[in-house]
């Protein structure tokens, strides 16, 4: 593991200050420069519901709204953020769920909940551009997320789910997701 | 308790801890932060082999915002998870033993600056030959990797003989000689291990971290740091996924700690994804050969597995891991007579370990893919050859375990039956291919990994005035809904809903001592003890309820957060006045519950490895599209069938086999934790990106049986089921990949390129890409213990120089 050689602490004195539109609140932030919306997110403003996987861009886990478009918070320059729209799991639902954290919690789409955040609002953000996605959609703007728990299908399940629940359907789960067959 | 009357369990419940994950309020371990917190760092070897000569760490020490530096001189004291094996030092004393050892460590007030003065420490190293695989452990070696083990670089040697193999094999109609080899994966788990510890000028230490076993950690901590247990609490965090990597203590959760002693501040340490892959524990790499002997209707007279594991730098549970590569052969089909011999080699790699179904799916491949071969060799089909020879239910095998339930059968005809295979198995036209396997695993390990006569679970109970119940039990979310299980099992024992329980779990302040989440555990154990607490607790209600009511006691129902007589339902009272007539009576109303497994019919040296309370069985039919132009093996559809007993909770269930139909499918086809030999054994690719897991591309469509029959042993019925499904889905892809092209590839992961390979070898008229040969090993004489229908007693028999009784030491499991 040869590593290059900095020997110089980094400078924290200079500190970026941006104003986010975060879940609908205008919300001024001041941080070292640096740094990326993830840690912005987790450190500054403590919204530790952003997970990071890598902080490589590898595995979708840290992914948030960044006007509309869901991004890998762990590659974006926080700087480059001032003005613009982020929104994270913490503004999915208020005191109430979004249908899409129902159904994820109902079928057991959240297992260890650490890749959760960046699934739902990589789902949401499918949702608002296709209400009625098919399957392979789902499997296509789900790639980018990696999940070592469930085997995505009832990720998959949950979200279509959703879906119909946000078309206005009733819709539950098939017996077969919840008891399998027998 | 009589199955289907139930309220809570077997029905789909949301898990207790669903919501705060799905809102991002769940805390991990990095989530967490303290006043004056310092960040930790860990410098790592860059040397897979080398001796240290010298550590200055002036330097860094020098640097602004470093609070302390650490080397191994201050925790000299070994560690590891079994007795047998305390080889590990939280950092380095005077030896590294693969790239990524932990050496030195710093705390700093901020990441990068903690991670600035990794830079400022100047190690000499002396390099040392490093030994890249086990066939190289195998030669005697000038400078051994440790200085203990069975022979030079041989970490363990294990030979175990039930019966005359021999002869069985002299004798069978028809005997086969396979190789294989499974290659090594880890667990890859989305949350990186973390720590935060935090020091009182009490004397108090408290550790968070997200580890599976905080029991151990907190017997690590004490050894290691020379602190009574009294003072030491461990919090294990919600595991973001743990599949047995955060199984083992670990060097990073005593360098936090030991930080926080030194500088008086709390100290955490996230590790980076590259570090994670170090930690490893994985999947050992293992080579097998196998020689089995059958009648000609396929019953298995013989069988002797032989095993060689690469187990990489340290210890860790290798030794059961050893063991377990050749414990359940015997508990899925009857084999009347069986000898096993196993070898595990330290080499200059990352520490292997326990991962979903430790040591156990690398044979399990090898068995399966065999009896697939040894099918078609009989012209029997392998699905029929299967059942025409399972292990009876409620018997013991050739090494003594006892099996309790048994569907296996049932597993095997439900995806027969789904996936159509009499009519379409080797009919599917070229590139196209079904493959049939199965497995069993354990609910759990039959005895601790350090020897005690102690419950393996313990649980409090605590009913409030208000009518809401907590349970306390030192057991481990890892997100399998360990929590959940003791929610479900308490309301329905008390007839609350779920959400009346509270749960408090993983803190050793707090909770009775459960071992931790590894060997599917929790459910059985945790869940039976949680049982008898509940019950408990019920018996002290009932019995003010019923004098209150002047109804007998035995005639109460409790249910909808009520107590009431079954004959005169309106005859009754609310579960909190039942709570609080007991405690004007008696005081709080408080009960404990524990579990302690049955003790194993073997009484052998090496029988603590492999007896479980009840196995559970699964079944699973792969369907593969084999591309012959590139090798690509694709896998639309799986289906599994899995016997666990009883679903307490079929939602999580479901979760568990499709998970472990996923990592199954990872393993089967890409996952592969590579070396380079050609560069002094750096990690190939320690990142998410060329680690190569499936995605939402790669995953198939999974059709789910689930099998219900209960084992007496196990809380209302239940049985393991987060590993256990896992197992068949190597060999099955393996078996539909021959199906689809007649090639053998006998080790996995089946890459293109060994596809490609073993469509040439056809071309030339073989058709098979594996290992095709096994090192010569000096073997110990076996330990030879006579199988229970030849006479024998579980006990060994009586040969020169052998100890007679099991030593403490290889109850290891």
């Amino acid at each position: 593991m040869p590593r290059p050689r900095p020997p110089r602490p980094p400078r924290t004195s200079d500190r970026a200050l941006i104003t986010l539109d975060l879940n609908g609140e205008r919300t001024p932030v001041a941080f070292a420069p640096h740094k990326t919306l993830l840690e912005v997110l987790r450190e500054d403003l403590g919204l530790t519901g952003t997970k990071h996987g890598c902080e490589l861009g590898e595995c979708g886990t840290c992914t948030v709204l960044l006007d509309d478009q869901p991004v890998l918070s762990c590659l974006v320059l926080a700087a480059a953020c001032d003005g613009r729209r982020v929104r994270t799991v913490e503004g999915m639902g208020g005191s109430r769920l979004h249908p899409l954290q129902e159904t994820f919690a109902d079928l057991g789409a959240a297992q260890c909940g650490y890749c959760t955040p960046g699934f739902l609002l990589a789902a949401r953000a499918l949702l608002e551009r296709n209400p009625a996605p098919t399957r392979d959609q789902i499997r296509e703007a789900l790639s980018g997320n990696l999940c070592r728990c469930t085997g995505y299908l009832k990720i998959y399940e949950a979200v279509e789910l959703a879906a119909a629940r946000l078309r206005g359907e009733t819709a539950e789960p098939k017996p077969e997701t919840l008891y399998g067959l027998r | 308790m009589a199955c289907g009357r139930e309220r809570v369990v077997g029905k789909p419940q949301r898990k207790v801890d669903a919501v705060g994950k799905v809102t991002g309020r769940t805390r991990f371990a990095d989530d967490l932060a303290l006043p004056r917190m310092l960040y930790c760092r860990l410098l790592r070897s860059p040397h897979a082999h080398a001796r240290i000569l010298a550590i200055d760490t002036a330097r860094a020490a020098a640097l602004d915002g470093v609070r302390a530096v650490l080397t191994g001189a201050a925790l000299p004291l070994p560690f590891g998870i079994l007795p047998v094996s305390q080889d590990e030092h939280a950092l380095a004393l005077d030896r590294v033993r693969f790239i990524g050892d932990p050496v030195a460590a710093v705390a700093a007030v901020s990441e990068e600056i903690a991670t600035a003065a990794l830079d400022l420490i100047d190690v000499t190293y002396e390099p040392l030959p490093a030994i890249a695989d086990p066939e190289a452990a195998i030669a005697p070696a000038e400078t051994p990797i440790h200085d203990y083990g069975d022979a030079g670089n041989l970490h363990k040697l294990v030979s175990l003989e039930f019966g005359d193999v021999a002869e069985a094999l002299a004798r069978a109609d028809h005997v086969r000689e396979d190789l294989f080899f499974y290659g090594g994966s880890t667990h890859l788990a989305m949350e990186q291990h973390a720590a935060l510890a935090d020091w009182s000028p009490d004397g108090k230490l408290t550790l968070w971290s997200s580890t599976q076993t905080p029991h151990y950690v907190h017997r690590a901590l004490a050894r290691v740091l020379e602190l009574p247990p009294a003072r030491i609490r461990v919090i294990a965090t919600p595991n973001g996924g743990g599949f047995g990597g955060k199984s083992d203590p670990f060097g990073h959760e005593i360098v936090v700690a030991k930080l926080a002693m030194l500088t008086g501040r709390p100290v955490k340490i996230t590790l980076t994804r590259e570090e994670v892959f170090y930690c490893h524990r994985g999947r050992h790499p293992t080579l097998m050969w196998v020689r089995t002997g059958v009648t000609r209707d396929g019953r298995i007279t013989g069988m002797h597995f032989r095993t060689l594991l690469d187990g990489g730098g340290y210890g860790s549970y290798g030794v059961a891991s050893t063991y377990y590569t050749g414990a359940l052969q015997t508990v899925t089909y009857q084999v009347e007579r069986y000898k096993f011999e196993g070898a595990r080699a330290f080499t200059n790699k990352a520490p292997c370990g326990p991962k979903r179904g430790h040591g156990t799916p690398q044979p399990r491949f090898a068995l399966e893919v065999q009896m697939d071969k040894l099918a078609e060799d009989l012209g029997i089909d392998p699905a029929e050859l299967r059942l025409r020879h399972l292990a009876p239910p409620n018997s013991v095998t050739a090494n003594y375990l006892r099996i309790g339930s048994m569907g296996l059968g049932t597993c095997i005809e439900k995806v027969m039956a789904g996936a159509g295979w009499k009519a379409r198995h080797g009919r599917l036209g070229p590139g196209r291919g079904l493959g049939l396997a199965c497995s069993s695993y354990l609910s759990g390990a039959g005895l601790p990994i350090y020897w005690n006569d102690m419950p393996h679970s313990g649980v409090q109970l605590k009913c409030d005035r208000g009518g809401g119940v907590t349970v306390f039990c030192g057991s481990t979310d890892i997100g399998q809904g360990s929590d959940s299980i003791l929610a479900s099992i308490v309301a329905e024992v008390l007839g609350v809903a779920m959400g009346d329980v509270s749960v408090m779990t993983a803190d050793t302040d707090l909770t009775p001592v459960d071992l931790g989440s590894y060997s599917s555990r929790v459910t059985l154990m945790s869940g039976n003890a949680a049982l008898q607490a509940a019950e408990r607790a019920r018996a002290i209600l009932a019995r003010h309820a019923a004098h209150k009511l002047t109804v007998p006691a035995e005639r109460l129902v409790f249910a909808a957060g009520r107590v009431f007589d079954a004959e005169h339902p309106e005859t009754g009272m609310t579960l909190a006045e039942a709570v609080q007539l007991a405690e004007a009576e008696e005081g709080t109303v408080g009960t404990v519950g524990s579990y302690t497994p049955p003790r194993s019919p073997g009484r052998y040296r090496g029988a603590g490895v492999g007896p479980s309370p009840a196995y559970s069985y699964s079944a699973a039919i792969a369907e593969v599209a084999v591309d012959p132009d590139t090798g690509i093996v694709r896998v639309p559809k799986i289906w599994v069938a899995h016997d666990v007993g009883r679903c307490i909770n079929p939602a999580t269930v479901m979760g568990q086999v499709e998970g472990s139909v996923y990592m199954g499918l990872g393993e089967a086809l890409m996952e592969d934790m590579a070396y380079r030999p050609n560069r002094r054994l750096l990690h190939k690719i320690p990142s998410l990106l060329e680690y190569k897991s499936p995605t939402t591309l790669e995953m198939c469509d999974v059709e789910t049986y689930l099998i219900e029959d209960p084992d007496p042993n196990g809380p209302f019925g239940a049985k393991e089921v987060g590993q256990g499904p896992l197992l068949p889905i190597p060999p099955a892809v393996a078996n539909a990949v021959y199906d689809a092209l007649g090639v053998r590839i006998d080790e996995v992961p089946i890459t293109p390129e060994k596809v490609l390979k073993a469509l040439k070898d056809k071309a030339r008229g073989a058709g098979r890409y594996g290992p095709d040969r096994f090192p010569d090993i000096t073997w110990p004489a076996p330990t030879v213990v006579a199988p229970p229908w030849e006479g024998g007693d579980g006990r060994a028999a009586p040969s020169p120089g052998a100890s007679p009784s099991p030593s403490a030491s290889e109850r290891q499991h």
